[in-house]
C-alpha cells in the first residue's frame, strides 16, 4: 500500500503508523530506563560506601550531594523515583505501550490499531508526563520523596519532607498524563483484537502475545480508575487542604495539622487495588514474549496453548482480588488477611501453569540459542526464583516478618522487574529485524546476556538473605545499627555487582542505535517463525502489508509436524 | 444493535465479534473505566463515612424537593437524548437536531441548578473544609463527587453542542449521535447513584 510521501514531522514526530508510535515507545522507555538505571547506580553508591563523598558528583547535584555526600533526603527521592520511572515509565511503557502498538496488528492481520489518531495523541501525552517527572528533579525541594507507592501523610501534607512540596505534586502531574495516556492505549488494545482480526484468526489462534495484551489492556481499563479517583482525592488534600487521607493528630515538627476525619489505608487500598494489576501488567506480555519465543527457538509448538490462555485468564482475574497482600502490616484484621492469602497463593496455581508449559516445550527440544530464546530462558528462571519468594511474602504471617526488608527488594526485583525486563530485551532481539529490516548482532546480545543474567543474580539474590537478616526496605544507612554492621560486604558486592549490570546495559543501547543503520540487512522471516507478523516485507511501510491481508489458517505454533519437510507452517498458509 | 446482528456475529476474524463498530465498542468500554472512577470515590466516600461520626442529615443541608427537581432535569434530558438517537437512526437529522438541542437545554439547567445548589451552601458558611451541618469531610465529599459530576456533565455537554453544531453544518452521523447519547446516559445514571448514596442514604 503505497501512502502519499509524507514530511518528517508526520513520518516521525507526529505519525498515525502504530509502528512508529511502538518505536517512538521504544525511544522514550529506553530513555527513561536509562535515567532510571543511573538513579538505581546511586542508591547502590550510597548503600555500598555509606556516606562517603564523591566530590565529582557536586557537580551534578549541588544540593543533593553538597560536598559529594548524599543527604538522606535526596536518597529517600532517588529510591522514589527510581520505582516511579522504572515501573511506570520503563516496564509499562516498553512492553505493553511500545510492544503492544508494534505488535498488535501485526500479529492479527490489521493495517493498523482501529484508531490511529488516539494512539499517537495517547504517546503525546505520556511525553509530557515523562518531562515533568524528570524536572521535578530540578525544582525547589527535589523530587517526590513518598516511595512509589506515595502513601500519605508524607505523600499529602506539603511540609512533611522536602520532596513533599513541589516535586510530589509534579508526580502526581506526571502519573494523571501517565494514567490518561494508558486508558487511551487500553482503550485501543481491546477494541483491535476483539474487532479487527484478519478473515480466520479466531481468538483461540491469536498468538500468546496478543491474549496477553489483551488481558493488559482490560487490566489497564479497569485498574486505573482506582489510582485515578486516588489521585484526585490526593490532590484535594494537597492543594485544598482537605482529608481524605489524613486522620486528626498529626504533628509535622512542632506544629499540630488542622486535619481530621480521614483515613491513609483508604490510599494504600485505592492504589494496591491499580498496583497490584499493575505487576501484571508487566508481567503478562513478558510471558507472552517468552511463549512466541521458546516455541519459536525451541521449534516446537507451544506446550497447553488452552491452557496458557486461561492461565493469562485467570491471573488476570485473580489479581484483582489480593491486593490486600501488600497492606498485612497496615493494622488488617488477621481473619480479612487470611482471605487476601488465600486468593494470592491461588495465583501460584496457574502461574506454575505457565512455567510448566515453558518447561515441557524445552524439554528435550533442540534449542537454537539465540540472543532472543536466551532471555527467553532467563524469563523462565527468573520467574521461578521470584515466584517462589512470593509464596514467602504472600502468608501474612511469614509477611508479617519479612514486610519492608530486603526480602520484598529482592522478591520483586525478580519476579516482576526482572522477568519484565529480561522478557523485554529478548522480544527487542526477536522482533527487531520487523522493527528496522535489520539484524542485531547476535555476538553483543550473547555477551549482554550473560552480563546481565550473571549480574542480575549476584545483585538481587543476596537482598533475601539481607532482608532476612532484618536490613530494612529504603533505609539511608544501615551502619548506624549495630546488628546490620557486619552486612556491609555483602551490600558492597551487591553495589559492585550492580555497576557491572548497569554497564553491561550499555552494551544493549550501543547494540539497539547502531545496527538501526549498520546491522545485517533482515529477510522477512529470520527467524523460519510461523507467526503471522512474518507475513510483512521485511520493512514493512504504513499499511503493513503490501497486497490483501493474508487470512489466517491455523495457529502461529505449527512447528516440526511430523511427516513434513520443512519444519514449520506459517500461519498464513493453509 | 439488532438482534440479527447478534445472530450474524462472528468470532472467527474478519468480522465484529459483536456486530457493532470499533467506535461504539470504545465508547462501551471507556464507560466502564469511567464508571470504575466514580466507584472509586463513591467507595471513598462509603469508607470514610462509616468511620465518621457526627454524619449530617442531608434533609437539614440540602432541599431535597430541589435535588430531586434536578434529577428530573437530567433524567428527562436523558429521554430526550433517547428520542434525538432514534430520529438520527430513523434519518430525520431535523428531529434528531431538535432533540439534542433540547439535551442540550437540559444539561445547562442541570449545572445550572448546581452551580445554584453550591452558592446556597456556601453562603449558608459551608466550604471544601468547613460545615456548619457536622463533619467537614462531608463538604469534602460533597464538592468532590458532585463537582466530578458536574464536570462530566459539562463535558457531556460541550460533546453534544459538537455534535449539533456539526448536524447544523450537515456533517451528521447515527452513529455519532449514538455514541455521544451513550455516554449523556452513562452520565446521567451516575447521577442517579450520586443522588442516591449521597443524598438519600
Amino acid at each position: 500500500m503505497e501512502h502519499e510521501k509524507q514530511g518528517f514531522v508526520s513520518k516521525y514526530i507526529f505519525s498515525f503508523d502504530h509502528k512508529m508510535i511502538g518505536k517512538q515507545y521504544f525511544t522514550l522507555a529506553m530513555s527513561m530506563g536509562f535515567i532510571g538505571g543511573i538513579l538505581a547506580v546511586l542508591i547502590r553508591l550510597q548503600l555500598g560506601f555509606p556516606s562517603q563523598p564523591w566530590p565529582f558528583l557536586e557537580n551534578l547535584f549541588p544540593v543533593g550531594m553538597a560536598s559529594g555526600i548524599m543527604t538522606p533526603e535526596f536518597y529517600v527521592s532517588l529510591f522514589t523515583m527510581h520505582g516511579t520511572i522504572m515501573v511506570f515509565f520503563l516496564l509499562s511503557l516498553l512492553p505493553v505501550s511500545g510492544f503492544g502498538n508494534f505488535l498488535i496488528p501485526l500479529q492479527i492481520g490489521a493495517r493498523d490499531m482501529a484508531f490511529p489518531f488516539l494512539n499517537m495523541l495517547s504517546f503525546w501525552t505520556v511525553v509530557p508526563g515523562a518531562i515533568i517527572i524528570i524536572i521535578s528533579f530540578f525544582v525547589e525541594g527535589g523530587a517526590a520523596a513518598s516511595g512509589w507507592t506515595a502513601y500519605p501523610p508524607l505523600s499529602a501534607i506539603r511540609s512533611a519532607i522536602p520532596g513533599s512540596d513541589l516535586g510530589q505534586t509534579l508526580w502526581l502531574v506526571g502519573m494523571i498524563f501517565f494514567v490518561a495516556s494508558f486508558t487511551m492505549g487500553g482503550l485501543n488494545f481491546v477494541v483491535t483484537i476483539l474487532n479487527l482480526r484478519t478473515k480466520g484468526l479466531r481468538m483461540m489462534r491469536m498468538p500468546l502475545t496478543t491474549w496477553a495484551q489483551f488481558v493488559v489492556g482490560i487490566l489497564g481499563l479497569l485498574s486505573f480508575p482506582a489510582l485515578a479517583a486516588g489521585a484526585l482525592l490526593l490532590t484535594f488534600d494537597r492543594s485544598l487542604g482537605t482529608s481524605f487521607f489524613l486522620p486528626a493528630g498529626i504533628f509535622i515538627g512542632d506544629t499540630l495539622m488542622p486535619h481530621e476525619g480521614g483515613t491513609p489505608l483508604l490510599w494504600q487500598h485505592l492504589f494496591w487495588f491499580l498496583g497490584h494489576p499493575e505487576v501484571y501488567i508487566i508481567m503478562l506480555p513478558a510471558m507472552g514474549f517468552t511463549s512466541d519465543i521458546l516455541a519459536t527457538f525451541c521449534r516446537r509448538p507451544i506446550f497447553g496453548y488452552r491452557s496458557m490462555v486461561y492461565a493469562i485468564m485467570a491471573i488476570g482475574t485473580l489479581s484483582f482480588l489480593v491486593w490486600g497482600h501488600h497492606m498485612f502490616v497496615s493494622g488488617m484484621s488477621p481473619f480479612l488477611g487470611s482471605l487476601f492469602v488465600v486468593t494470592t497463593l491461588a495465583i501460584a496455581i496457574p502461574s506454575a501453569v505457565k512455567a510448566f508449559n515453558w518447561l515441557f516445550t524445552i524439554a528435550r527440544a533442540r534449542i537454537q540459542f539465540t540472543s532472543a530464546s536466551l532471555f527467553g530462558l532467563g524469563v523462565v528462571s527468573l520467574f521461578v526464583t521470584g515466584g517462589l519468594t512470593g509464596i514467602f511474602l504472600g502468608t501474612n504471617a511469614v509477611d508479617i516478618q519479612l514486610h519492608d526488608t530486603y526480602f520484598v527488594v529482592g522478591h520483586f526485583h525478580f519476579i516482576m522487574a526482572g522477568a519484565g525486563l529480561f522478557g523485554a530485551f529478548g522480544a527487542v532481539y526477536y522482533w527487531y529485524p520487523k522493527m528496522f529490516g535489520r539484524m542485531l548482532s547476535e555476538r553483543l546480545g550473547k555477551i549482554h546476556f550473560w552480563i546481565t543474567f550473571v549480574a542480575y543474580y549476584a545483585v538481587f539474590f543476596p537482598m533475601h538473605y539481607l532482608g532476612v537478616s532484618g536490613m530494612m526496605r529504603r533505609i539511608y544507612d544501615p551502619n548506624v545499627y549495630e546488628f546490620l554492621q557486619p552486612l556491609q560486604p555483602v551490600n558492597l558486592f551487591i553495589t559492585i555487582a550492580a555497576f557491572v549490570l548497569f554497564a553491561g546495559q550499555l552494551i544493549f543501547i550501543y547494540n539497539y542505535f547502531v545496527s538501526m543503520r549498520r546491522g545485517a540487512p533482515a529477510t522477512a522471516n529470520p527467524w523460519n517463525a510461523a507467526g503471522l507478523e512474518w507475513s510483512t516485507p521485511a520493512y514493512p511501510g504504513h499499511g503493513n502489508w503490501e497486497g490483501e491481508i493474508p487470512p489466517a489458517h491455523r495457529w502461529p505454533y505449527d512447528y516440526s509436524e511430523p511427516g513434513k519437510k520443512r519444519d514449520f507452517t506459517p500461519q498464513w498458509e493453509a | 444493535m439488532s438482534q440479527t446482528a447478534i445472530a450474524q456475529a462472528d468470532w472467527g476474524g474478519g468480522a465484529s465479534p459483536f456486530g457493532v463498530t470499533w467506535q461504539k465498542m470504545m465508547m462501551w468500554f471507556f464507560i466502564v473505566t469511567d464508571a470504575l472512577l466514580f466507584a472509586g470515590l463513591l467507595v471513598s466516600y462509603g469508607v470514610v463515612r462509616i468511620a465518621t461520626g457526627d454524619w449530617p442529615t442531608q434533609s437539614e443541608v440540602f432541599s431535597l424537593t430541589y435535588i430531586a427537581t434536578m434529577t428530573f432535569v437530567l433524567i428527562t434530558s436523558s429521554a430526550t437524548m433517547a428520542c434525538g438517537v432514534k430520529a438520527a437512526e430513523l434519518g430525520r437529522p431535523k428531529t434528531a437536531a431538535k432533540f439534542v438541542w433540547l439535551t442540550i437545554l437540559g444539561g445547562f439547567i442541570f449545572l445550572g441548578m448546581q452551580a445554584y445548589e453550591w452558592s446556597v451552601f456556601i453562603g449558608d458558611g459551608g466550604g471544601i473544609t468547613a460545615n456548619p451541618w457536622g463533619s467537614p469531610t462531608f463538604s469534602q465529599f460533597f464538592f468532590i463527587i458532585t463537582g466530578f459530576h458536574g464536570f462530566h456533565v459539562l463535558t457531556g455537554v460541550i460533546v453534544l453542542l459538537v455534535v449539533a453544531i456539526r448536524a447544523a453544518m450537515g456533517r451528521y452521523s447515527p452513529a455519532g449521535v449514538e455514541n455521544a447519547g451513550l455516554y449523556w446516559h452513562f452520565v446521567d445514571l451516575v447521577w442517579v447513584f450520586v443522588f442516591a448514596l449521597f443524598y438519600l442514604v
